[in-house]
């Protein structure tokens, strides 16, 4: 098979990886503390500013296999997978107005995860336990993803040999690089490394979206192929959403947007900035990014109206980029989507590690270690976490990676009423809480399951009305549903409520009190 | 809390505008169409970008008015 190799796209690719993956260790000195400490490694030191900031999350929202899945998915079924378009949209407003609180209260506190949050809020372990082991669930194939989105681009430039040493090569050493950068340097090297991936990806998209509609002869007749596409594939697809498909779009995009901050990768990524306004101010910038992901969609219905055939719908993007550029920008468009993918499993990575040593180890295994051993501890789980991840893909078929990250978004959405409502009150009990969890952990799961795990939707009736809904969201129903009866029962018992550790000033405590003496950019 | 009680109902009412986006896009019978186009884009499809730019001014507004 090494005959498909082109030798100049796989070249240009060596030298932009190679390249970017040393900026990642140089990373590891740039503005370094003398003594690590579980802020420093897990959080970046919380210093970043606007403009880090801004990349950090993009970087850790936008990944390499969201450029593969959500063109992938419009190209199979056309509009109803633009569904990511409204959702990276009223994400935004959701965190202008949350985040902020998070990241005043868990500064004030010391606070590292959205579990330690929970637990300073409710003074329940348990509860804290629940949120951190949801989160590491449902970020580790997440991680794997990334790695899929990696092995798509390796594909695609021929590397796909019939030798499971030479399929398995290129990705290990891949990974290899990640797991050095991100034990040594945490959370700064991806900040770094996420400012390069984005001027790769924002260079390959432009040049995508003027190119390719010049060779169809503009958008209209992009639009006008695509449909002529829809209505003779066997797929089941439309360019313009259905009626019956208005239910699903309308849930997976408010059920996605509500979960995507309750993700520790994100949540991370938020808690890292300098300040609570540093959050504010991103959260009317990053749809610039959502612009990004957009027209990358578009890029989906390209590929649909071009004929492309693939085997799979995963290399319609890849597959498209190839048949219309030459071998040279083909081989730095996959770099900068084998980088995009380094950047968030780093993150996720730290994220994951996080969990573990601050509401698992500490809590369970080692209570009163000290930081220096927090910082040590979380460093050896950020190996585990990402060997697992390896091991996963390379063990199992591409698709339990894509089921387990689905299943996992339903199953982080069932922390929302524990961590997003919390910023506000403290009107639930906190075993109603937990009750709410489990209930809607159990229903997502059951649900998921009905569908063999090849929809994230389910049709249910109520009332005489019946819509196809968002597993999460429907999960969530009942779980707030059962949060709310159990809180109320809980507290007509006089099951007595734990101690609150914050206070309602915490949470609008915006601005850093050192301002100005560490902050980056 | 006194900074907020201090600004007290305006603030909120900044507040609100951050809804309109979830209701601008939440019901999708509103936009689903094909006409009018703009540049080759479906109605559908442009839509929707133009409530990327309209949802970052929205709250771009909002941080704006309730800067202290």
């Amino acid at each position: 098979m090494l005959s498909r190799i082109n030798w100049i796209e796989l070249l240009v690719f060596l030298a932009f990886f190679t390249a970017f993956t040393a900026l990642g260790f140089l990373a590891s000195r740039w503005h370094v503390a003398k003594k690590q400490t579980m802020d420093d490694w897990g959080l970046g030191g919380r210093q970043f500013g606007t403009l880090i900031t801004w990349f950090l999350v993009g970087g850790d929202f936008y990944t390499a296999y969201t450029i593969i899945a959500v063109p992938a998915l419009v190209y199979g079924v056309g509009a109803a997978g633009f569904f990511a378009l409204p959702y990276s949209i009223i994400v935004y407003p959701f965190v202008f107005a949350a985040m902020p609180r998070l990241w005043s209260v868990c500064q004030k506190h010391g606070l590292v995860t959205p579990a330690d949050f929970v637990r300073s809020r409710y003074g329940s372990h348990w509860l804290a336990a629940a949120v951190a082991i949801t989160g590491v669930l449902a970020v580790m194939p997440y991680i794997a993803l990334q790695l899929v989105g990696m092995e798509v681009v390796f594909t695609q430039m021929g590397l796909k040999a019939t030798s499971a040493l030479l399929r398995d090569f290129p990705i290990t050493v891949a990974f290899g690089v990640l797991t050095v950068y991100t034990y040594s340097a945490g959370l700064r090297a991806p900040a770094f490394l996420a400012f390069f991936k984005d001027v790769m990806i924002y260079i390959i998209v432009i040049a995508a979206i003027v190119a390719i509609p010049l060779r169809f002869g503009g958008y209209s007749r992009i639009f006008h192929l695509a449909s002529a596409h829809y209505a003779v594939s066997s797929a089941a697809g439309s360019l313009i959403l259905r009626p019956g498909e208005y239910g699903a779009y309308a849930s997976l995009a408010l059920g996605s947007a509500l979960a995507a901050f309750m993700y520790p990768h994100t949540v991370t990524s938020v808690l890292a900035s300098a300040n609570g306004q540093v959050i504010r101010r991103n959260a009317v910038f990053l749809p610039a990014y959502t612009l990004l992901l957009g027209l990358i969609a578009v890029l989906g219905i390209a590929a649909a109206a071009s004929g492309l055939l693939v085997s799979e719908n995963k290399e319609a993007v890849p597959a498209l980029l190839a048949s219309n550029f030459p071998r040279w920008f083909t081989g730095f468009s996959f770099a900068g989507i084998a980088i995009a993918a380094l950047v968030p499993a780093a993150i996720m990575s730290i994220a994951a590690a996080n969990l573990f040593t601050r509401n698992l180890y500490l809590e369970y295994l080692k209570p009163h270690s000290n930081d220096r051993e927090q910082t040590q501890v979380a460093k050896r789980a950020s190996l585990v976490v990402e060997l697992g991840a390896l091991f996963f893909v390379l063990v199992f078929p591409t698709r339990y990676a894509v089921n387990l990250q689905l299943l996992g978004g339903i199953w982080i959405l069932q922390t929302f009423p524990a961590i997003a409502l919390g910023l506000w009150g403290r009107w639930f009990h906190h075993r109603g809480l937990l009750i709410g969890w489990a209930c809607g952990m159990g229903l997502g799961t059951y649900l998921s399951y009905i569908q063999r795990l090849q929809s994230s939707t389910y049709p249910i009736r109520i009332a005489g009305y019946s819509a196809t809904l968002y597993i999460g969201l429907i999960a969530l129903a009942l779980n707030l549903l059962m949060t709310l009866a159990f809180s109320l029962v809980f507290d007509s018992l006089g099951v007595p409520r734990l101690q609150d550790a914050t206070d309602d000033a915490d949470y609008l405590w915006i601005e850093k009190q050192a301002l100005g003496t560490k902050n980056v950019l | 809390m006194a900074r907020e009680r201090k600004s007290g109902g305006l603030e909120m009412w900044h507040y609100a505008l951050l809804g309109i986006p979830y209701a601008a896009l939440l019901i999708p019978s509103i936009y689903s169409r094909d006409t009018p186009e703009l540049f080759g884009f479906p109605f559908f499809y442009w839509y929707q970008f133009a409530w990327v730019i309209l949802s970052a001014g929205l709250t771009g507004i909002v941080y704006w008015r309730t800067r202290s």
